[in-house]
C-alpha cells in the first residue's frame, strides 16, 4: 500500500472539529470518486473516532489522506490518534453496545462496519491510534 | 460560544425544525433546548423534526434525535421525524444505531399526516378521559 503525497491533518480539541475533520474527509472520498452512500460512510466514520478522541483523550489529531492498495486499488485512510489513556481492554470495546462514557458505545464496532478495514493500536498511558480505510470498488 | 439557532416554525399547532447545517455537539443540544422550550411556549401538539439536508447523523445526533422525540413525549407533544436520506438510512443501521419509539415519515407532507393522525388520536383519548 503507497500513500500519496497529499493529507490532510486535523487537529482535534473541541466539538467544532469533529465536524471540520468529517467534511474534510467528505470532501477527499467524494474527490478520490466514492459515491454517496461510501462518502457518509466515511464521514460517520471520522465523526464517530473523532468524537472518541474528545471524550477520552481529550484531544489529538485525525490524518486523512489517499492510498493505494498492491493491486493498484484506490482508497482512502484516516488515522485518529491521541496521546489519551488508551484503551484497557480493546476485546472488550470492540463489543456492541459497550460504553465507558456518556457515548452508546457502539462508536468502534460500529466504525468497523462502515468501512473495509479497521486497525487500532492503544497503549496504557500513551494513546490510541485507529487506523480505518475504505477502498473503491 | 454563540452558536448559529435553527429556525423552529409554527404552522397550526404543529412546530416544524429542518436542520440545514451541519451541527457541531453544542449547537446540537443547543437546539434541543430551543425546542422544548418553544414546545412549552406554543403549546404546539406535534413537532416535525426536518432531516432532509443532514447527510451525516453519527450516534450523537442519532442520540439527540431520540432524546427529543422522548422528552418531547413526557412534554404531550407528539414528534416524527422526516426527510431521512438514503445514505443516512444505511449508515445508522449499518453503526448500530436504533432510533427507537421514533416516528418517521418520507417527507414534510406524509410527516405532517402522520402527526395529525398521532394528534387526532391524543384527541380521542382526551374525550373519553
Amino acid at each position: 500500500m503507497t500513500p500519496s503525497a497529499e493529507q490532510r491533518c486535523i487537529p482535534v480539541k473541541t466539538d467544532l472539529d469533529i465536524v471540520s475533520a468529517r467534511v474534510e474527509g467528505r470532501n477527499l472520498a467524494r474527490d478520490l470518486g466514492f459515491g454517496t452512500i461510501d462518502q457518509a460512510r466515511i464521514a460517520t466514520a471520522i465523526s464517530e473516532l473523532a468524537r472518541n478522541i474528545i471524550l477520552y483523550a481529550p484531544e489529538g489529531k485525525v490524518t486523512i489522506r489517499a492510498v493505494l492498495s498492491d493491486d493498484g486499488g484506490t482508497g482512502i485512510e484516516v488515522v485518529c490518534e491521541d496521546n489519551g489513556p488508551g484503551i484497557a481492554n480493546v476485546e472488550l470495546v470492540m463489543q456492541d453496545g459497550y460504553s465507558t462514557s456518556s457515548g452508546l458505545g457502539m462508536g468502534l464496532p460500529g466504525t468497523k462496519r462502515l468501512m473495509d478495514e479497521f486497525e487500532i493500536k492503544t497503549k496504557s498511558s500513551v494513546g490510541t491510534k485507529v487506523t480505518v480505510r475504505k477502498w473503491l470498488k | 460560544m454563540e452558536v448559529a439557532r435553527i429556525p423552529i416554525l409554527q404552522i397550526e399547532n404543529y412546530l416544524v425544525a429542518s436542520i440545514q447545517t451541519a451541527l457541531h455537539d453544542k449547537a446540537a443540544t443547543q437546539f434541543r433546548d430551543d425546542l422544548l422550550e418553544r414546545i412549552y411556549a406554543t403549546k404546539a401538539r406535534g413537532l416535525i423534526l426536518d432531516l432532509t439536508a443532514v447527510d451525516v447523523v453519527d450516534s450523537f445526533l442519532a442520540r439527540l434525535t431520540g432524546d427529543i422525540a422522548e422528552m418531547a413525549g413526557l412534554m404531550g407533544t407528539a414528534v416524527v421525524i422526516t426527510g431521512l436520506q438514503p445514505e443516512v438510512a444505511i449508515t445508522l443501521v449499518e453503526l448500530g444505531v436504533e432510533l427507537r419509539g421514533v416516528t418517521t415519515a418520507l417527507n414534510l407532507e406524509k410527516g405532517i399526516a402522520a402527526l395529525r393522525k398521532m394528534v387526532e388520536k391524543e384527541n380521542t383519548y382526551d374525550t373519553i378521559g
